[in-house]
């Protein structure tokens, strides 16, 4: 599901992107490819969506979160 | 190979994303002594600093932030271009601990343009903090390059990285080779191939690796050097893979670097799940200031307090500034006097310098406030929001989220707002930004309008000021829908906003004042030599020939004024001092009131002559040319640097004479119609 439908506190990972060439590869220098896992921050449906990797936050225009599909996810155990 | 000799300075560059720490190292290691200009030919800040450790002497210089070197945006395109062209010594490259795939991704790029790395695991002490391990010697032996801890925050593990960039410094180290896969290597292969004989300062893999990634710039460079079958076999290759194997072959690369730093980072780095069950105070703001409902109000009202406090206390500084001056410039000539210095010269100095900068010298309060108080709530993360708060709004009028921090900064001075446009990436959104930027009605013109009004429009002085302002805000917005509809490299829709957002924080006082006045300093370096410059030919014109009266009709700006001024009979103010005044105002605005100040025989005259000139209508329209024509030749030169095209910025120029022009003779027509 698009990023734009997740409520902030949940974890999801990337499965896609869709999009222009230029916006992939920019996501993809940022960090945002598939297989990373995201924090939704905030999302409130409007304005942007914030997505947390790590410590890192990022902040995505609704547009652009639209294009990133994602798939529910709760991991807690640490990550070797 | 090179050796360092001793005596040789050590060049250092530091590298790395975005909010790693990297100034804070680069403090560590120069003890916070920078030299701050600017990169060759663009105004993208440079920070160079130097420091001397065991007898031997190092220069260090700051790159800008960057996510990769694919040379997508100017920072990017500098990084790369010092990198390859200056080749420095030894190439720091600063990556957050606590965030390593995602910072070890720049360190592929900088691998395989083949220079000196040292890998810098910066802020250790969070991620031991979370107890978090990290074999060093597995990633040293993986990546071929030393690896240092530091702290730069705590200065911990800056001795190690010097002595590191001593060892580092004199040979040429033996990377890994990041492995493509058998269908990629041979597609680089052939590229390099017709690659032969080039004469490059990249590697040849770097570069054929950048042919196939499609790399606008570099397959430019190429092409120039008659290369053009290296850039052909390129995209045969690319096209072949692609048909073969279904994949985009650009994103095929940047996943194969991400699947190689997944592989090391697994094998040496232990990260205990960082429980992150609550949220951090920093998110939690985040939903209060970028809710649907809150995000405009707040933006609104921060904004709000933000003029309040730049003109009311501004306000105050600026009436000691001018007295400063007054008493100055009246004790200098009494000096002048006293030592029979030639009344051409004590006019010079009296009324050319002194008054001519302290008349500049005035809005530097204003300018510093504004500024002060955009770059605290810059620091304290806010602004990086407020970019996304604004984004629908930007979008609505064609413009990116970003550019309205250059608007704001327009209110204080053009100058370092087309300076701020260099955060958008798109060079077409930048464009766009720029342009529309002179439209913006900075601190300059506000005595313009205060002179008029305090005369003129005493009872609703504030609501005239008020239109003005918003008419600036309005013609900006309307130029931006007619260039984007009208100017075809400027269509196309807008880019959409992606940003790293650093955590809320509070500054320390310094770094906010640091900052404050590297902005601040722009606009003085204008008034001490371009305003400086200008002051003098106007003194020069008003002055000459000696026969006539100073400013006077005789002189050569009357005559120049009496040449222009019929043009401004269509909007109400056909007479010669006027145009003078505008003409001088190219300079810079605040120069319009002393202009008027000169020509009407001082300004303690003004309040009764301005009447007999003016009326209220005419005056408004004069207001409105003044807003609206040319800020200054200050910002003409930094629209010319940061286009670096002389079309874009004689376009300007024209436009917004155009626009000021036909705008107060609109207003002056309809006016005398209705009235």
């Amino acid at each position: 599901m698009p990023l734009t439908y997740c409520k902030p506190g949940e974890q999801f990972q990337v499965t896609s992107l869709y999009g222009g060439q230029g916006f992939i590869k920019r996501l993809f220098e940022m960090g945002i490819h598939p297989g990373v896992i995201l924090k939704v921050i905030a999302n409130s449906g409007k304005g942007p969506v914030i997505v947390g990797l790590d410590d890192t936050r990022i902040g995505l225009g609704q547009g652009m979160a639209g294009k990133i599909m994602v798939k529910p996810l709760n991991i807690k155990e640490g990550v070797r | 190979m090179k050796t360092i000799e001793k005596n040789k300075v050590i060049t250092v560059a530091l590298a790395g994303n975005p909010n790693t720490g990297k100034s804070t190292i680069f403090n560590a290691l120069t003890g916070g002594r920078a030299h701050v200009g600017n990169w060759p030919g663009v105004t993208v800040e440079k920070k160079e600093g130097s420091f001397k450790y065991n007898d031997q002497s190092f220069s260090v210089i700051d790159l800008p932030g960057t996510y990769s070197l694919t040379g997508y945006s100017i920072d990017e395109r500098i990084a790369r271009d010092f990198i390859v062209r200056k080749r420095p010594d030894v190439i720091v490259s600063v990556t957050d601990s606590t965030n390593l795939e995602r910072n070890l991704y720049l360190l592929t790029s900088l691998i395989e343009l083949g220079v000196n790395l040292i890998l810098d695991l910066n802020m250790i002490d969070i991620f031991e903090e979370r107890k978090g391990e990290i074999d060093i010697k597995k990633i040293e032996e993986a990546l071929g390059i030393p690896v240092v801890l530091t702290s730069g925050l705590k200065n911990t593990g800056i001795e190690k990285l010097k002595d590191t960039i001593i060892k580092t410094g004199g040979k040429n180290q033996g990377y890994l080779k990041i492995d493509y896969g058998p269908d990629i290597e041979k597609a680089i292969e052939n590229v390099e191939l017709q690659l032969a004989g080039i004469n490059s300062p990249y590697p040849k893999r770097f570069l054929a690796l950048k042919i196939l990634e499609g790399d606008i710039e570099i397959i430019e460079e190429i092409k120039r050097q008659g290369f053009d079958n290296a850039v052909q076999a390129g995209v045969y290759e690319t096209s072949k893979l692609e048909k073969e194997f279904g994949f985009d072959l650009e994103t095929e690369i940047i996943e194969k670097r991400y699947g190689l730093i997944q592989s090391i980072v697994r094998r040496s780095v232990y990260k205990p799940a960082y429980a992150e069950e609550k949220l951090s105070t920093s998110d939690k703001i985040d939903r209060i200031l970028t809710n649907r409902w809150l995000g405009i109000p707040v933006f609104a009202l921060m904004m709000w307090i933000t003029f309040q406090l730049t003109f009311t206390l501004g306000g105050l500084f600026a009436d000691y500034i001018d007295a400063f001056f007054g008493w100055f410039s009246g004790l200098s000539s009494g000096w002048l006097k006293e030592i029979n210095a030639p009344s051409w010269i004590s006019s010079f100095i009296s009324n050319g310098i002194i008054g001519g900068v302290g008349s500049v010298l005035i809005f530097l309060p204003n300018i510093m406030i504004l500024f002060l108080l955009l770059s605290f709530l810059e620091d304290v993360g806010y602004m990086a929001r407020a970019a996304f708060v604004m984004d629908r709004i930007m979008h609505a009028i064609g413009l990116p989220g970003r550019s309205f921090i250059s608007i704001i900064l327009g209110f204080g001075c053009n100058v370092p707002a087309v300076m701020s446009t260099r955060t958008i990436s798109s060079e077409k959104d930048r464009l766009l930004t720029i342009l529309i930027n002179p439209f913006i009605s900075c601190s300059a013109r506000l005595p313009v309008y205060l002179l008029f009004t305090g005369i003129l429009f005493t009872k609703n002085q504030g609501l005239v000021v008020f239109s003005l302002y918003t008419l600036g805000i309005l013609v900006a917005v309307l130029s931006a829908k007619l260039f984007k509809w009208t100017i075809p490299i400027l269509k196309g829709p807008v880019s959409p906003l992606v940003m790293e957002l650093p955590p809320y924080r509070i500054p320390s006082a310094l770094g906010v004042i640091i900052h404050m006045w590297e902005r601040s300093s722009l606009f003085l370096k204008k008034a001490g030599t371009i305003i400086f410059a200008g002051v003098i030919v106007i003194w020069f014109l008003a002055s000459f020939p000696l026969s006539a009266e100073y400013a006077g009709e005789a002189s050569l700006a009357g005559q120049l004024g009496k040449f222009i001024a019929p043009i401004f009979r269509p909007a109400g103010f056909p007479f010669w001092q006027a145009a003078v005044a505008l003409f001088f105002g190219i300079i810079a605005k605040e120069i319009v009131v002393g202009t008027f100040g000169t020509l009407f025989g001082g300004e303690g005259k003004l309040a009764a002559v301005i009447p007999v000139y003016f009326s209220q209508l005419s005056a408004y329209s004069f207001m409105v040319m003044s807003l609206l024509y040319i800020p200054c030749i200050a910002s003409i030169g930094v629209i010319y640097r940061e286009t670096n095209s002389w079309k874009w910025t004689a376009f300007s120029v024209f436009y917004s004479v155009l626009a000021g022009y036909l705008t107060a003779v609109l207003i002056y027509q309809i006016g005398s119609f209705l009235l």
